[in-house]
């Protein structure tokens, strides 16, 4: 499959990018888990990314990182020296298994409804986790010892590096996948639910079909990142399902737009810095600098970064013609 | 008169029986007994709320009748949806054309043929899930092969038209209903739409039926003509036939 002409032009940049963060990472030992949670929420960016697409828009869908999380923690914690990979793979599994459960309903809903309804589903699902003690620790989370990395048994620092490769080589594939996805036949048809899904119907598609496909993926996306963060902390919580964090995934899609699989990962990566500066000099106002953030994305780059980078680009372009 | 077709061409391709939509103390098909035959050019005329939308509506799925059935081939398509009437081979375009607003001309007809192509089909990039010669072959036939690459906000209403129907064509239908597709088009194109349109339709051998305002166009394209007053078929048959009729030259043509 030929890959499309902006894809090419970002595929040169993109190895360069991963290789940076990399390095920077290995040389900063402080820098390794800013790097693999902004990897983390450009994965689950990348997920909502695929829902809007389809013109919707998730305002519940952390709780495929929660989902992945605990089915991670419950796993390591009953059969311990169970593998990091294994785990993963069990993680995405119950993601995939919900998000296709809860699209079967939500795929008759739109707009407002659609949002609303995932956040309700969150909420209920948050709540439960924090008040069922016994098995979920409740508010304070599940805490798990580090699984063994393909049968090793690593130590902190290791284990964060392997896990810093991981992500990265799993963020790059996954972004290949989804702007395959998107270049396909039912990513096409995803994007013709935004603009007219009467006529979906009427050249014999199932508009509901092709959005639940999209949720699953979306949903496989998110619970993937929530995998990945529980296994580097070693712990999950609420938090992680928590309807804030399903806002900040809406904010870094926002930020990237879905023009491209990749707007989701630069997005995470401007929302990562404005934590981190926010952090060092603005401790008492970060919601200022977040907010102001995104009212100016949404004035100057309402397609989000990439496309306007590109807007602009290829300006250049033709006033050098 | 009515229900009788000019010229019968064995059973027919669809047909209604006893079809009746009330809705609001409105009765917008009141027992309807309709056939079309296979071939058949068949233009509905009628005043604005005679019903004609409603009952493409009705035949396509789109809206259930409170009574009566159609019947497609033979077949009771009556709880059939949109989806399955369109696999089932009948296509439609509207009023207002529906196209895909963030797609290019030729994005939208392989678009239009990706229902039929299978679920396969839907994992390889949409420029080679459907033939290219068949959208090439489509484009030229409707003669929207210089607009192929731009995006479907930039054309203009004819050329929006062509592609609604064009669109319903890429589902290689048996039949083609077509509500008003002249309608939005400057008055000195209407003619060329329509003739591209039925040299499409015949060279494909689809049967078709369309919502038509204009007299003259229904004179030189219709090879029978249905004109609906108040949910029911006051006169069915030849043009020139419903034409002279004197309730029809009052009521639907405005004419004396």
């Amino acid at each position: 499959m030929r890959a499309s002409p902006s894809f090419l032009c970002a595929s040169r940049l993109v190895p360069a990018a991963a290789l940076a963060v990399v390095a920077i990472a290995l040389a900063l030992p402080w820098a390794r888990v800013p790097a693999i949670t902004m990897l983390c929420f450009g994965l689950a960016a990348l997920g909502l990314t695929v829902l809007m697409r389809a013109g919707q828009v998730s305002f519940g869908h952390a709780m495929y990182a929660a989902i992945g999380g605990y089915t991670a923690a419950f796993l390591a914690r009953r059969f311990p020296g169970a593998d990091a990979l294994a785990l993963l793979a069990a993680g995405v599994l119950a993601s995939v298994v919900c998000g296709a459960v809860a699209s079967a309903f939500l795929s008759r809903y739109r707009g407002i409804f659609f949002g609303m309804l995932n956040l309700g589903i969150s909420m209920v699902l948050v709540s439960l986790i924090g008040k069922l003690y016994a098995y979920t620790g409740g508010t304070d989370g599940l805490r798990f010892e580090r699984p063994p990395f393909l049968g090793m048994q690593l130590a902190r620092g290791d284990f964060e590096i392997a896990m810093l490769l991981l992500v990265t080589l799993l963020a790059g594939v996954a972004a290949w996948l989804v702007q395959r996805y998107f270049e396909s036949a039912a990513g096409q048809l995803l994007r013709a639910i935004k603009t007219n899904e009467t006529r979906l119907e009427y050249i014999g598609v199932s508009a509901r079909g092709v959005l639940v496909q999209g949720y699953v993926v979306s949903a496989a996306l998110v619970g993937l990142s929530g995998v990945l963060l529980a296994l580097v902390q070693g712990l999950v919580t609420p938090e992680s399902g928590h309807w804030l964090r399903s806002g900040e995934f809406v904010f870094i899609a926002i930020l990237g737009g879905s023009a491209s699989a990749l707007g989701a990962f630069l997005g995470a990566a401007v929302f990562e810095a404005i934590k981190l500066l926010a952090a060092a000099y603005f401790t008492n106002a970060w919601q200022i600098l977040l907010g102001g953030t995104l009212i100016a994305a949404i004035f100057f780059a309402p397609d989000g970064l990439l496309a306007a980078g590109r807007a602009r680009h290829a300006a250049r372009g033709r006033d050098a013609s | 008169m009515s229900g009788q077709p000019n010229v019968a061409y064995g059973e027919p391709l669809l047909r209604t029986q006893g079809l009746t939509l009330k809705f609001g103390g409105i009765t917008a098909a009141d027992g309807i007994d309709f056939a079309l035959y296979p071939r058949e050019r068949l233009a509905v005329i009628g005043a604005n709320g005679a019903g004609k939308t409603t009952f493409i509506n009705i035949c396509t799925g789109y809206v259930r009748p409170t009574r009566g059935k159609v019947f497609l081939g033979g077949r009771d398509i009556t709880a059939l949806g949109p989806r399955q009437i369109a696999r089932l081979g009948v296509g439609r375009s509207f009023q207002l054309p529906q196209l895909f607003q963030e797609h290019t001309v030729r994005q939208c007809l392989e678009l239009g043929a990706v229902g039929r192509a299978g679920r396969a089909a839907w994992f390889t990039p949409l420029a080679s899930a459907v033939a290219p010669a068949a959208v090439d072959e489509m484009l030229e036939l409707v003669g929207l092969r210089p607009h192929a690459r731009e995006p479907v906000t930039a054309l203009p209403e004819g050329h929006r038209k062509l592609l609604d129907v064009a669109i319903a064509l890429m589902l290689e239908p048996r039949l083609v209903i077509m509500d008003e597709p002249t309608s939005g088009v400057a008055s000195e194109e209407k003619h060329g739409v329509m003739a591209t349109l039925m040299r499409a339709l015949d060279e494909r051998n689809v049967t078709s039926w369309f919502v038509e305002h204009d007299t003259d166009i229904v004179l030189k394209y219709a090879t029978r003509v249905s004109a609906w007053i108040d949910g029911r078929i006051a006169a069915d048959g030849t043009p020139q036939d419903v034409f002279a009729d004197p309730v029809i030259r009052r009521e639907v043509l405005g004419t004396r």
